[in-house]
């Protein structure tokens, strides 16, 4: 995972920060978030609803509302940094250039009144000026080839289609530009369990055949480890771990992860499961130390203090209870990204 | 073929006593209509089945969307009239008797439903929606129907209950809403329970509180329940039996522990197959699943409805007759040529 | 009750609501002020002038506070009732089979304009034999000007202007022909003009001071007693001035608040409840009932509404509840019916509905209890906004001439305005005071509203 390399990384994340303004204060949904993600791996960001998740990957694509109090931090794609381009220049190098986005309710994203190869073209026509029409029809008809849409559906309207048919499609438009980096928030949260691992199958393919990096952002911990090669848990804007999928699932290290883990109903197995009592924390005005003291077990007097990040092998958690364990204590978003300026 | 309606003994039932609940021959058909008048076909969403529910059982219904699991439960809580078939609660039909005896049975009836915000109405407080059920079952002293509200919200765990009662269903959270809907449909004391999807709309972390209580609570009042859902990771939690639902028709019946580790039906074993458990190999590797999509149910494909998918499905049967349930084991049966010995 | 406090307190963010609804308190004040002071009935009767009420008022007379931005002040109403007590001095004699009742009457004159009118009205009691009166005037500088001569008979009046002996006595003294009585009677003999071709009017100042009015009665009879009163019609007159017919408009400016506010109020609240009460019926029940409604609205936003409502006026009755009445009819079946038929349609799937029927809940007890408080609170920014199209509506009718006949309304006064050639004849006030009000009334309740609509409409707010 640690590859000291800026350039080969396919996407390096250090210290971004993410704050809204309501009229009663301050959201801290993206809080000093640091990681980075190899080439042709996949990265998911796990956490329940309101820790932030959602609005990371806001951050990522800069596709923000507009009340942003502090947007901040540096972000590589593909070893080049986007938080100093100005907005034209952002929208036209790297947004769905480097990056694309497939929305929370991605089945609902699809313009209704336009036909489907309209809207899978339009991404490609608008970054890339030197291709014609013809040339981007082909490039449609291949891509739907790839995520398994029918090419009948070319000159179909969205509401001919079922919902997971239309998640295939928004698919194809996140991946018609091929863009290094593809950020996807919920994509089979309203999809039935077969057609979930269908859409999943299609992902796993996209990374195998056209070395595609993905952010998956997901409360499903179950699923997500279908495409996981890295895992990112969510706290309350925090990143409480950040691990290989393979250490995640066997053994999590934050108590936080443990409990989430506990509490996945699994089809065999005898285990009874376990929920977290309490609710996470208001992102309006976050709890000083560490956030999930309140509902944490094994807290105690020296978590009313907020944790540093420790690395205890290739793996980072931000909890007191590896202060003994830790190879050291990261300090700065470059050696929590894993690079070296 | 055996026309005659004959006495549907579901062989999968835990007793043979009168059961609660029996479902005979059900259809549950929607007319589809051209111009606003011109007959033009049926979405059949449920097509011919039957089942008993048992006093005290709890069965999961499961199957994707558009299985028509959700025009099941809607017949049997009355909200929508069946096209053929009856539906029996304790040996009577419930359409038969007239708003009298339905209103007696939807006062037996409780419904927990997806959505918990939708499903509180939002200018009400929560004491005075628990109170709607205990008016209309004709409760008229106040006092004891705060006592009876009280009195449920402890039971599904909203403590201290009078802090709740004037609060309204936005300041609650999501799981808190779920309990005061499980605390409204128990309010009337109910023998049985119909629960649609309801963690689906919940965070991970909730899905098991609300799934604890609702195995709590059935157990303790000896609630017969039906649970609908798409999710088998979750049956194992709350449910003794489980049918499996496709593209209108039951297709296996049988006791969880059955289904879960030893399942007949391609499409149960599709189903089985398609749910992850959280570990990294998952990664590795595509899973296998059934090419298409479910049938329209207006022009389901002929026989078996799950052959155009199926890849041990036999020519020259499964595409030209519906196979009838054969029982395959004890207390399991299901709708699948593979296993019906008469088959040609 | 929560529900009222959570409503202040998000008011309060908006400016626009607070002014608005200052406005609308300040006007059923008024409202509640004028209907409380001035009953129904006493109102009717003012306004229809019977019995002479407004005899004591100038005609068409700006209101006082018009002093103000006048460099050369009008006269206010000068009225002095020898019936009331220390108004006149009276000094009584004996005499034959009566009295010698001596009247004086003092007043100071300070205003720089002459008066429009003046007249002496005498209020005799006798059986038979009227008294008799001989009326002399004195200036502040000690001129003395006799009046005149009369039998004091019931109902007799000297109006000072018209008699003939008067005018050509003062003729005489002043040397000039068709000097009006009020400004002779009045004037500073110094500032009359040397030049016989320029009109005294525009040239003559009144002589400020102390002037009297002696008058000398004879009865004739044991039980004979007279009174007198004097009038000189001021250029100005109370808050808001008079009409052609001598009525205080205050009369009818208070009045008109009740009426477009019981009008507009009644209105938008009536028809907005049935609007949505016949909406969440038709959805509901839907299939023929729906299609019955929609027909029907289909058919009703169709017809004219305004000539209706004129034929209505014309042909049948024009009272105020009979107008009200039609437009409550007419427009109940509008586009309001539309919109929340729209709104219900999207809740009737809402699931909490579908829990409401599976508990057992009725059909009346659902749309009552479940659909519609979902709605009232995107009713009442539309009622409030409503109301001054009803208020207007009122207006415009009366305007036409086809308003409530006896009741004073805003309208009716614009309208007694137009026929009377008010603008032609510079008396702006008399359109100015019921055009600001009416506007000041759509105004408070055009705030409030577009406020409202921020608060209860979620999806206009500014995050």
């Amino acid at each position: 995972m640690a590859s000291p390399d800026l350039k080969d990384k396919a996407l390096v994340v250090e210290d971004l920060v993410l704050y809204f303004k309501l009229t009663h204060g301050i959201v801290q949904a993206v809080d000093h978030v640091s990681f980075s993600l190899d080439k042709n791996r996949a990265v998911v960001v796990i956490g329940e609803s309101g820790c932030g998740k959602t609005s990371m990957g806001k951050a990522l694509t800069r596709l923000l509302p507009r009340n942003v109090s502090r947007y901040s931090g540096k972000v590589y794609i593909d070893g080049v940094e986007t938080m100093s381009m100005d907005d034209e220049t952002y929208r036209r190098e790297v947004r769905w250039v480097k990056i694309s986005q497939v929305p929370q309710a991605a089945m609902n994203a699809l313009n209704p009144v336009l036909k489907l190869k309209d809207q899978v073209m339009e991404p490609l026509l608008l970054h890339y000026r030197n291709v014609s029409e013809e040339e981007a029809l082909e490039q449609v008809h291949e891509v739907f080839d790839f995520v398994g849409v029918p090419d009948a559906f070319i000159e179909r309207y969205p509401f001919e289609l079922s919902g997971g048919m239309r998640q295939r499609v928004v698919i194809a438009m996140a991946l018609i530009t091929r863009p290094s980096v593809i950020v996807l928030d919920e994509p089979t949260s309203a999809l039935d369990v077969l057609t979930q691992a269908n859409i999943y199958n299609v992902l796993k393919r996209i990374k195998w055949e056209k070395g595609t990096s993905f952010v998956l952002i997901t409360h499903d911990v179950a699923t997500s480890s279908e495409l996981a090669d890295d895992v990112l848990v969510m706290y309350a804007g925090h990143m409480m771990e950040h691990s290989s999928a393979k250490e995640f699932f066997d053994e999590p290290l934050h108590p936080y992860a443990k409990m989430l883990m506990a509490a996945v109903p699994k089809l065999y197995g005898d285990e009874d499961l376990q929920f977290i009592p309490g609710k996470p924390p208001s992102l309006l005005n976050p709890p000083t130390g560490c956030r999930f003291a309140d509902r944490c077990p094994f807290a105690t007097e020296k978590c009313k203090t907020e944790p540093p990040t420790f690395r205890v092998g290739d793996r980072f958690v931000k909890c007191w209870l590896y202060e003994k364990d830790a190879d050291e204590i990261v300090n700065s978003p470059q050696e929590l990204a894993g690079v070296q300026e | 073929m055996n026309t005659q309606k004959s006495t549907v003994v579901d062989v999968t039932a835990r007793s043979t006593e009168k059961p609660l609940l029996s479902v005979r021959n059900l259809k549950v058909w929607y007319e589809l209509k051209r111009f606003g008048f011109l007959h033009a076909g049926y979405v059949k969403a449920v097509d011919n089945v039957s089942f008993d529910l048992p006093r005290g059982e709890a069965i999961a219904v499961v199957g994707e969307s558009g299985c028509g699991k959700s025009s099941l439960m809607k017949a049997i809580l009355g909200l929508v009239h069946p096209h053929d078939g009856e539906i029996l609660f304790e040996g009577k039909n419930i359409w038969e008797g007239g708003r009298e005896a339905m209103r007696a049975y939807r006062m037996q009836v409780g419904y927990v439903q997806q959505d918990p915000y939708g499903a509180l109405p939002p200018f009400m407080t929560i004491k005075r929606i628990l109170e709607e059920p205990l008016i209309l079952a004709g409760v008229k002293d106040k006092k004891k129907r705060l006592e009876r509200i009280i009195r449920s919200l402890e039971e599904v765990k909203v403590s201290p209950p009078e802090d709740f009662l004037n609060k309204y269903p936005h300041m609650l959270s999501g799981g808190q809403q779920q309990r005061v809907v499980i605390a409204r449909a128990l309010i009337r004391d109910p023998k049985m329970l119909i629960a649609d999807e309801p963690v689906s709309m919940l965070d991970a972390s909730v899905r098991v509180e609300i799934l604890k209580l609702l195995d709590e609570v059935q157990k303790e009042r000896n609630l017969s329940v039906i649970y609908i859902t798409h999710d088998l990771s979750t049956v194992r939690y709350f449910s003794e039996r489980i049918f499996v639902m496709y593209a209108g028709k039951l297709i296996e019946k049988a006791s969880t522990h059955e289904i879960l580790h030893n399942p007949k039906h391609p499409y149960t074993l599709a189903l089985l197959n398609a749910i992850s458990d959280p570990l990294a190999e998952n990664a590795t590797k595509l899973r296998d699943i059934p090419p298409g999509e479910p049938p329209s149910l207006v022009s389901p494909p002929p026989g078996c409805r799950f052959h155009p998918r199926c890849e041990k499905a036999i020519k020259g049967l499964c595409e030209v007759k519906e196979p009838r349930h054969v029982q395959v084991g004890e207390r399991h049966t299901v709708a699948c040529w593979l296993y019906d010995e008469e088959r040609e | 009750m929560g529900f009222l406090k959570s409503f202040f307190r998000e008011v309060r963010y908006y400016p626009s609501a607070i002014v608005g609804l200052l406005i609308i308190f300040g006007l059923v004040v008024l409202a509640t002020y004028a209907v409380i002071a001035i009953p129904y009935h006493r109102a009717i009767d003012l306004w229809r002038g019977s019995g002479n009420i407004w005899y004591r008022n100038p005609k068409n007379a700006p209101p006082k506070w018009v002093n103000y931005f006048r460099d050369k002040k009008l006269p206010e109403t000068i009225d002095l009732d020898s019936r009331k007590q220390g108004v006149a001095q009276r000094k009584e004699k004996p005499l034959g089979k009566g009295k010698q009742i001596e009247l004086t009457f003092h007043f100071n004159y300070t205003a720089d304009e002459f008066p429009h009118d003046m007249v002496i009205y005498f209020y005799p009691t006798y059986k038979a034999k009227p008294p008799f009166v001989t009326g002399e005037w004195i200036t502040p500088d000690g001129r003395k000007i006799r009046l005149g001569n009369f039998a004091v008979t019931n109902g007799f009046s000297f109006w000072l202007n018209q008699d003939k002996k008067l005018r050509s006595r003062i003729q005489r003294i002043f040397e000039r022909e068709g000097i009006p009585a009020q400004i002779a009677l009045l004037l500073d003999p110094d500032s009359l003009p040397k030049d016989p071709n320029v009109a005294v009017e525009k040239v003559a100042r009144p002589l400020k001071g102390k002037y009297t009015i002696k008058l000398k009665f004879l009865t004739f009879e044991p039980d004979s007693d007279v009174n007198a009163e004097y009038i000189a019609y001021g250029g100005v007159y109370g808050l808001a001035g008079t009409d052609h017919l001598r009525r205080d408009l205050m009369v009818g400016l208070l009045w008109g608040a009740p009426v477009a506010l019981a009008f507009g109020l009644i209105s938008a609240l009536v028809i907005g409840i049935a609007t949505m009460i016949i909406a969440a019926v038709g959805v509901w029940y839907g299939g023929i009932v729906d299609d019955l409604i929609q027909r029907i609205t289909e058919i009703n936003m169709v017809l004219p509404f305004l000539p209706i409502l004129i034929m209505v006026g014309i042909f049948v009755s024009r009272s105020l509840w009979m107008i009200m009445l039609v437009t409550i009819a007419l427009s109940i079946f509008g586009a309001g019916i539309k919109s929340y038929r729209a709104m219900f349609l999207q809740l009737r799937e809402s699931p909490y509905i579908e829990a409401a029927q599976a508990y057992g809940a009725g059909d009346t007890r659902i749309i009552f209890l479940y659909l519609i408080p979902r709605i009232l609170p995107m009713l009442i920014p539309g009622f409030i906004s409503a109301v001054p199209s009803f208020v207007f509506l009122e207006a415009s009718l009366a305007v036409l001439g086809i308003g409530d006949p006896v009741l004073p309304t805003w309208g009716k006064i614009i309208q007694d305005a137009q026929s009377n050639a008010a603008l032609y004849k510079g008396l702006y006030y008399w359109i100015l005071e019921p055009s600001v009000l009416l506007m000041v009334t759509g105004l408070g309740f055009a705030l409030l509203g577009f406020a409202l609509d921020r608060i209860f409409n979620p999806r206009l707010r500014q995050e």
